[in-house]
């Protein structure tokens, strides 16, 4: 039994291996990307517009809403980033429906790629609003003796968000395989139903631990007012 | 009994074991975070939105451990370490 697509191998020449991770990875590039490019080349703005644009503006709003309901001040920064996770996450688990394809988010790889990239970018966020020292100071919060802790939590909630992704996706497929061979019927398709909505629910938590995290990481310290009054 | 058959029982019953104990933990802990959810968005539905992107959030973290249970029970069955290690060396006797 196959654990992840990584053992899914197109196409090999010597040290290269096309395995379906990265090829079922371009296919959900190559849709999204062709895909916005498409919609987005005839926008309008009065009142009769395209469908695709109707939808690509509610995902946009939505996700910019769920943005600023965590914290972050200004979503239209972040949503470039944000945004793309969710997509991605989501289009893979979406996809499952077709048959042959298998969601490359059930790789361990692709998560921990996705996750990395969360790992990079939240210090840069940071470092933006705050400033080199005044991020790095975040780190020192309540005492210096939280000084290790909050690293390990850096590292470890990486690690989570990789591994959560991969065994839920993971796990999805493995029970739909198992399931195949004990009642291969009418289960499956229930198990690929409640598949659907457990990747949408995790593309959601993704990108919003993702913003989470990076809205603690810019939160700067306000002066407190009520006392600056009282004194 | 050689090493194969002791490292193959020893990874199944492990492996039954993670899932099954690793799995107590968070379904109390998931019932008890969606009961008191269900109970505070009975007390204030105008809240309903935070209270729902909290609950999920948080019904995530502590499904993460699960999830961690589970991929390491995985890991036992179908892609062994110490499994792969042994038949490597058993492969490199047998070539000898």
């Amino acid at each position: 039994m196959r654990l992840s697509p990584d053992q899914l191998i197109f196409w090999q020449h010597g040290f290269f291996k096309l395995n379906g991770t990265i090829v079922f990875t371009w296919g959900l590039m190559l849709v999204l990307a062709v895909g916005s490019k498409l919609i987005t080349r005839r926008l309008s703005t009065d009142l009769k517009r395209s469908r695709w644009q109707n939808l690509l503006e509610i995902i946009v709003t939505g996700i910019e809403k769920q943005i600023s309901d965590v914290g972050l001040k200004h979503p239209e920064k972040y949503i470039g980033f944000l945004g793309t996770l969710f997509l991605f996450v989501a289009l893979a688990a979406l996809c499952t429906v077709i048959p042959g394809y298998e969601p490359p988010t059930g790789s361990l790889s692709t998560t921990a790629a996705l996750a990395l990239c969360v790992f990079v970018a939240v210090p840069l966020f940071g470092i933006e609003e705050q400033g080199f020292w005044g991020y790095l100071a975040s780190y020192t919060k309540p005492t210096i003796i939280m000084l290790p802790f909050n690293i390990i939590s850096e590292l470890s909630r990486t690690l989570a968000l990789a591994v959560r992704l991969f065994g839920n996706m993971m796990s999805g497929a493995m029970i739909i395989a198992i399931l195949l061979t004990i009642t291969p019927f009418i289960f499956p398709i229930v198990m690929t139903l409640l598949g659907l909505l457990t990747g949408m629910v995790q593309a959601y938590i993704f990108s919003i631990l993702a913003a989470v995290y990076i809205a603690a990481a810019t939160r700067t310290r306000k002066p407190k007012p009520a006392l600056a009054i009282k004194n | 009994m050689d090493s194969i058959t002791i490292i193959a029982v020893v990874s199944i019953i492990t492996a039954g074991l993670t899932i099954a104990l690793g799995s107590i933990g968070p379904a109390l802990g998931e019932g008890r975070a969606v009961s008191t959810a269900l109970s505070s968005l009975a007390q204030q539905p105008d809240a309903s939105a935070t209270i729902t992107r909290t609950l999920f959030v948080g019904l995530a973290m502590i499904e993460s451990i699960a999830i961690y249970c589970f991929v390491v029970s995985m890991i036992l069955i179908f892609a062994n370490p110490f499994w792969n290690h042994v038949i490597a060396g058993a492969a490199k006797v047998a070539g000898k």
